[in-house]
């Protein structure tokens, strides 16, 4: 499948060694879809540079407010996280059920990005989070938000045969915050989602100061229903309020049928129950903060 | 594309094998090292069947890059009792608690649990659940798989 696997000590090097073989040559991180892509021939490559001896790219750190995630960083080292775990619970639920312990020790989270599948676990989270990537790449390096990363499902505006994602980051929830992420699947593992939502919440005395809601899969790329928000925003908390922006996001949201995830009617409907139960529990969780 | 030779250690020894670049964690062992415990099922780290210990871990050792594993320490099901030179714990509490049947899920589902109990000694019965939800078992509708690793985690901690 492939010719040449290498292990660059350093991002430069790893750009390097993608420079040389002209477009010839892809990062893995994980693999944990990349060799499956690699195994089903959608993909060919000549040779394949991993990343993981690579010290800057292994960690989760703290830069102020802002949280960063290494791109050598597994799904189950952030789901064990404590700093993930109270400052982005979503993202710590989120990381703790991709696919099964197996590929959660392999698997990571700028990987789950990069995939760019449509409802990705993590992306899903991280979009909530309002995450943005950092790119490095012979030009230099960009900092992108990650909605602008996807040019279609399973399609990532990343060349990985030409550029490295080496994190990504993210504000840390604040007190007044609160967050959560909800899961509908066949199976309590091993399946992929027929639904995920992720939510964060701001929380100003009785009122919500702002809403993120997101829902996956109903597009190509994680979905932020802004109807949804738009409801919620400078409104007192009520159920009344959980109601009607529950409703709006599964207005707004447009699951198609799927032999895989399941009818577009079914998932609608569950988008509001979904909807629902995650701002219920970031609500208590700001609250008991 | 030609072999060239790595070294990693498997069950507790160095091992000097020649690979292709390309070859996956599983062919190495099972075709170039004999370790034929670890089993081919899906191919796509969908099923667990194929789980070995990676430098402390459970990972599908189907989708793993041998390339991956050189100069890492890896432990298969043989390695379970030729350590012991007796059957692992885990693997008494399987037979007794009647957690096999065909026996095709076992090696990995053992690898599973053995992952589970060097990281934590006492789960819970929701821990050992999560631990093993990789790991598909086609037979046993799993309950005798789950009660064997507890009874072995109260075992293992007289």
């Amino acid at each position: 499948m492939w010719e040449e696997y290498l292990f660059p000590r350093s991002i430069q090097e790893a750009l390097e060694i993608l420079k040389s073989y002209k477009g010839q040559a892809r990062i893995i991180a994980g693999g944990t879809d990349l060799i499956l892509e690699l195994k089903d021939r959608t993909r060919t490559v000549k040779c394949l540079v991993d990343i993981r001896e690579i010290d800057a790219l292994k960690n989760i750190e703290q830069d102020g407010e802002e949280i960063k995630i290494g791109a050598g960083v597994t799904h189950s080292q952030v789901a064990s996280s404590m700093l993930i775990q109270r400052q982005a619970t979503v993202l710590a639920e989120a990381a703790s059920v991709v696919g099964s312990p197996q590929i959660r020790n392999q698997g990571t989270v700028v990987g789950n990005v990069v995939s760019a599948q449509p409802a990705a676990d993590t992306a899903v989270a991280l979009f909530a989070l309002e995450a943005e990537a950092e790119i490095a790449s012979g030009s230099g390096k960009n900092l992108v938000p990650l909605e602008k990363l996807y040019a279609g499902v399973g399609i990532s505006k990343v060349d990985s045969t030409a550029e490295i994602v080496t994190c990504v980051r993210f504000k840390g929830l604040r007190g007044s915050q609160g967050s959560a992420f909800w899961r509908l699947a066949q199976r309590k593992a091993l399946a992929l989602p027929m639904l995920n939502v992720a939510v964060v919440v701001t929380l100003r005395d009785n009122q919500f100061e702002e809403a993120r809601i997101v829902v996956a899969p109903v597009a190509p790329l994680p979905f932020r229903s802004k109807r949804a928000e738009d409801t919620l925003r400078g409104v007192p908390i009520s159920p009344e309020a959980i109601k009607l922006a529950a409703e709006a996001a599964a207005d707004e949201a447009n699951p198609r049928d799927s032999a895989l995830r399941g009818s577009a009617e079914y998932r609608k409907k569950m988008v509001k129950v979904l909807v629902k139960r995650a701002l219920e529990q970031a609500i208590e969780r700001a609250r008991q903060k | 594309m030609g072999k060239r030779l790595v070294t990693m250690t498997v069950n507790g020894e160095t091992a000097e094998v020649a690979v292709e670049p390309s070859a996956m964690l599983i062919d190495v062992l099972r075709d170039e090292l004999g370790l034929i415990g670890v089993k081919d099922a899906c191919g796509r780290g969908e099923c667990g069947t194929c789980t070995v210990i990676l430098d402390g871990k459970a990972v599908n050792s189907c989708i793993i890059p041998v390339m991956k594993a050189v100069g890492k320490e890896v432990w298969t099901i043989e390695g379970l009792d030729r350590q012991l030179g007796k059957l692992h714990p885990i693997q008494e509490a399987f037979i007794e608690y009647g957690a096999i049947q065909c026996g095709f899920c076992t090696p990995g589902m053992v690898l599973s649990a053995k992952a589970l109990l060097d990281e934590n000694a006492n789960p819970t019965e929701q821990e050992v659940r999560v631990a093993l939800s990789g790991n598909i078992c086609r037979c046993t509708g799993y309950v005798k798989i789950i009660n064997a690793v507890l009874a072995v985690a109260q075992r293992m901690k007289k």
